[in-house]
């Protein structure tokens, strides 16, 4: 009885009412649950390999990379296995890309729900690249059967492997909360991502390690905020590679500029959302 | 903040579109093009004239707590902007509003239903999408799957439901939502005439529960049987605001949308059955000429045409039934049933009395029945028709209301032989 819901026009953008939405979602955190929930049991119906396709899908493009950038190309791989290798990034690279074009589509994929109730908006997003997580952990498990028959121990770097899962996550979340907002208003941009996204793959050390690039370009290398996801996440699992100071910091550097442009955008674009979706 | 008893509260409420490509879908390259255009300022700057539209325009009303509130207008009047606001689906442009309570806003009948999803699944996610804690869902799930009957499918995907089910069960999860303030669309329009029915008995229902309801409905009669209040929205301002009945008046008199002459073969679906089916209805003035409102001391016709189709097993005979604007009967006239069952094109006239309606606005159900083995409907559409009874007081203040001129209720006036004598 005493909440009062007050409407009116937009106040200019602030931190102040960027922090008011994070509160929000938290607030319908059950709501936010029930969309991961509902994209999980959406994404694999009516499919018959059904969640085994979050293995099959890293495991035959590892098998695809390991047969040409591995036994053909014969690029350096820290001298682990080539599948331990390439699994390894591909974990990362999977979750993260999937994740970014999920969250993408997110806002134009639920205009029926945003144009007949409200939801605090940053829940499509959110909730897109959380649900990613379920097909990542399967996906992982596949990854310690790996790491069991190649014989690749467990080391203390292990302890850093939830860290670079969260910087992960933040890497995709900050990207898809920007992309999101930019699809709504520009439909160009889901044809762009999947492409961008391809190119990015290569200017991330997913195929080949980090340590081929030369010294001189370490620095802008380092800029590609995911080198320093895909460099350090593989390390924690295998300990092989550890990511540089440079890299790390550097990408830490970008993925906070493009969470916070992502944030700014995303509240810019907000307010029209429902009349233009 | 002091008690009050105060629902909801719209300031000079106010929402402005632009209409045009520019608004509804911006390319990319478009950016590129103003860009390279401001850069080299190729024949000035052009800038795009874009119309306006204000959907909304200065809008401000309040709503008690516990009121229930129509809002009528025609299509594209605001009032489906209006809920949009209210609902935070949209901001508005100017103004201000503030809403007290608990919101539940109803726009969409299957808010969020997802076809792979079986029943038992789309209660929960549709349920929490429009407001529900799981915890409210898990209590009232057995009472919404009784309420849809699909007690028998609540784990078959809701795309192998048929249409019906599918609506009775969207409708059920919205049924069961309990904000405090609810605003609801042109929900109710759906399902079979049953299920309507249904429908507005919980409607009722939470209109009698002492909740605060925002109704926007094309429905005149579901209107002014649920609304005691009604809000009359023309080009997004409000132009009566006042007991539902005379908005409802106002509305067909400034509008004059009201269906007092209907072509059903041009609806787009068959109106009627195997043996027979409606083709057209009016309403005719003693002069003959086809007319929205009639002076109340005049007889006025209503006609319609039907078609009749082969193996008519008995005669059938038509049948009109007056509403008034609170959807209550008045009363029910129809035709005698020994005309002819050949096949053929009718057309059946009854004329109603000078004398007889009240002023106000009255519905006019149209339908055809036989009797074989029971009561066969052929068909029955409610509030096909509807007649402005007019009570023109300038001319009747003297010789029917006794120079009074205040309303006199009731759904009929008949002028009645009386007389009076002085007895002692």
């Amino acid at each position: 009885m005493n909440q009062i819901t007050v409407i009116k026009p937009r106040d200019r953008l602030s931190l102040r009412n960027i922090y008011d939405s994070f509160s929000e979602v938290i607030k319908y955190w059950e709501l936010l649950y029930f969309f991961i929930w509902k994209n999980v049991k959406v994404r694999y119906k009516r499919t018959f390999v059904g969640i085994g396709w979050a293995v099959v899908q890293p495991f035959m493009t590892m098998v695809v990379f390991t047969i040409f950038f591995g036994k053909l190309a014969k690029l350096p791989s820290y001298d682990l296995p080539y599948p331990i290798f390439y699994y390894s990034g591909l974990l990362c690279w999977g979750y993260f890309s999937s994740s970014v074009q999920n969250a993408t589509a997110s806002i134009i994929s639920n205009r029926g729900i945003i144009t007949k109730v409200y939801i605090p908006r940053m829940i499509f997003p959110i909730s897109a690249v959380l649900s990613g997580l379920v097909d990542f952990v399967i996906a992982f498990g596949m990854f310690l059967v790996l790491m069991v028959i190649y014989g690749i121990p467990f080391g203390i770097h292990f302890a850093f492997f939830p860290a670079f899962v969260l910087l992960n996550i933040f890497a995709a979340l900050s990207l898809g909360i920007w992309l999101s907002a930019l699809n709504t208003l520009y439909r160009d941009v889901q044809y762009l991502v999947p492409f961008l996204i391809q190119i990015l793959l290569f200017a991330s050390p997913v195929v080949y390690p980090a340590s081929m690039v030369p010294e001189s370009l370490r620095f802008f290398y380092g800029l590609n905020p995911m080198v320093g996801v895909v460099e350090g996440f593989r390390w924690s699992l295998t300990g092989a590679g550890q990511p540089s100071g440079v890299h790390l910091f550097s990408s830490l550097i970008t993925m906070f500029f493009i969470f916070i442009g992502g944030l700014v955008y995303f509240k810019k674009v907000e307010t029209k959302i429902a009349d233009v979706v | 903040m002091s008690y009050s008893d105060t629902a909801i509260r719209v300031e000079n409420l106010s929402k402005l579109y632009y209409i045009g490509e520019a608004e509804k879908y911006y390319a990319l390259r478009d950016v590129f093009s103003d860009f390279f255009r401001s850069l080299f300022r190729l024949g000035g700057r052009k800038k795009k004239v874009r119309e306006q539209i204000w959907a909304l325009k200065d809008v401000s009303f309040e709503v008690k707590r516990g009121e229930v509130v129509g809002i009528i207008g025609r299509n594209g009047a605001g009032k489906s902007t209006l809920l949009k606001i209210l609902s935070r689906i949209t901001e508005p442009t100017q103004g201000y509003a503030e809403i007290h309570g608990r919101v539940g806003s109803l726009l969409e009948v299957g808010t969020g239903f997802h076809p792979e999803l079986t029943g038992r699944e789309n209660i929960y996610f549709s349920g929490a999408i429009l407001g529900m804690k799981k915890k409210e869902i898990d209590k009232k799930f057995d009472e919404i799957v009784a309420f849809a009957e699909v007690e028998k499918f609540i784990d078959t995907p809701v795309k192998y439901y048929s249409s019906g089910m599918y609506v009775r069960l969207a409708f059920a999860v919205a049924a069961h939502l309990e904000p405090e303030i609810l605003l609801v669309d042109e929900v109710l329009a759906v399902g079979d005439a049953a299920f309507q029915r249904k429908c507005l008995g919980k409607m009722g229902e939470v209109a009698k529960g002492g909740r605060t309801v925002l109704f926007v409905s094309h429905n005149m009669g579901m209107i002014t049987s649920l609304c005691p209040r009604a809000i009359l929205l023309e080009n997004g301002r409000i132009v009566a605001d006042g007991v539902a009945s005379e908005t409802v008046l106002t509305y067909y008199t400034r509008d004059r949308a009201s269906p007092y002459k209907v072509d059903f073969t041009k609806m787009g679906q068959k109106v009627g059955d195997e043996f027979a089916t409606l083709l057209e209805a009016h309403i005719e003035d003693m002069y003959g000429n086809v007319v929205s409102e009639v002076d109340m001391r005049q007889p006025f016709k209503v006609k319609m045409r039907y078609a009749l189709h082969k193996n008519v097993p008995r005669s059938p005979y038509p049948n009109f039934h007056f509403f008034d604007s609170r959807g209550e009967y008045v009363f029910v006239s129809s035709g005698n049933s020994d005309s002819s069952k050949e096949v053929g094109i009718y057309e059946a006239e009854c004329t109603v009395p000078g004398n007889l309606l009240n002023n106000g606005v009255y519905f006019i159900g149209l339908a055809l029945t036989f009797t074989h083995s029971g009561i066969h409907v052929s068909f029955f559409e409610r509030n096909a028709l509807s007649v402005s009874v007019k009570d023109p007081i300038d001319e009747t203040l003297d010789t029917l209301r006794s120079g009074y001129s205040g309303p006199i209720p009731g759904p009929v006036r008949p002028k009645l032989e009386w007389k009076i004598s002085r007895i002692q």
